[in-house]
């Protein structure tokens, strides 16, 4: 178990390097080695880190809502926390996002945010959705009963999150730019930048993550401690009392 | 159509936004570092709470 657990932290120190390491390559291509784009010239740079935390984020939405099936499925606590964990991060990747992304329609089109642009406005409403995920946990106390409702809204918002993306893209009328799919019109180094920054961005999800992991399973054994002390506690307590009139 | 609304902008203009957006990467990790911390902070604290009243426990014994 020790050495389990010793392994584990290595590895993830290993991850975490990686992932430094990682995006300071995407870092270095960004400014370094993709050129210029003719249209909006150095501010498409935002592109390299707006684009992958979306994508990385929405990417997390599925995969919350894939633990909540292994959740419903098995009633295993690990698999809520799990899945609880990658949604809590996802909305932070996708709040970064939808900022990052603000900041780029400001310089590119002189405007914080435009309400008919149908990408901004559903990017809104599933960051908003999910804003109710961590209310709804709260509001039920018995944890089974809590695992399960989060769990089944899990999946509803990860079966939300591709058939929202696919009814934007058959809208006709947006301003942005298509990334991924045939009418993407990426050069060559461009592309690579991308890849190489979604890359980076997707290990340092998975790095946080395992960190996120780490501290709730650590959170989750204190808990499991406290309780069976809090019982010894009271026992000794029972068992106190009682000696006396066992001895007289 | 969108050449027309946003024109390349010069490097001094745009420099700004792209720093911007860095940062806002950047602060989402040292703001998740800094959570983490903190809660690891709170774990150190009960276990030396637990500890105590271990040992307390243990004297009594």
């Amino acid at each position: 178990m020790i050495h389990q657990s010793r392994s584990s932290s290595r590895g993830l120190w290993i991850q975490t390097v990686a992932t430094v390491a990682l995006l300071g390559v995407s870092l270095a291509l960004v400014f370094f080695y993709a050129p210029l784009e003719a249209e909006q010239g150095f501010l498409q740079k935002i592109f390299y880190v707006h684009v992958p935390l979306a994508i990385v984020s929405l990417g997390a939405f599925v995969v919350g809502g894939l633990f909540a099936i292994q959740q419903l499925r098995t009633r295993s606590a690990e698999w809520d926390m799990r899945s609880c964990a990658v949604i809590d991060l996802g909305l932070a990747f996708a709040v970064a996002a939808l900022i990052c992304g603000s900041i780029w329609a400001k310089g590119s089109w002189g405007h914080w945010w435009v309400w008919n642009e149908p990408t901004l406005v559903s990017f809104l409403i599933i960051i908003l959705l999910y804003a109710v995920y961590r209310p709804l946990r709260r509001s039920v106390e018995d944890p089974e009963r809590q695992a399960r409702f989060a769990s089944v809204f899990a999946i509803v918002g990860a079966v939300f999150v591709p058939l929202n993306f696919i009814a934007v893209r058959a809208s006709s009328a947006y301003l942005h730019p298509r990334v991924l799919g045939a009418s993407s019109q990426l050069p060559g180094e461009m592309a690579l930048t991308f890849l190489v920054s979604l890359a980076a961005m997707t290990l340092l999800f998975c790095t946080l993550y395992r960190f996120e992991i780490g501290v709730r399973r650590a959170r989750a054994s204190l808990r499991a401690l406290r309780r069976r002390a809090s019982r010894r506690e009271q026992a000794a307590a029972a068992i106190a009392p009682a000696a006396p009139e066992a001895s007289a | 159509m969108i050449n027309a609304i946003a024109p390349a902008l010069p490097l001094h203009t745009a420099g700004k936004y792209v720093a911007a957006a860095y940062i806002v990467l950047l602060l989402l990790v040292v703001v998740y570092a800094a959570a983490l911390a903190v809660r690891v902070a709170g774990m150190q604290r009960d276990i030396a709470a637990l500890a105590d009243a271990e040992a307390a426990a243990e004297e009594e014994q």
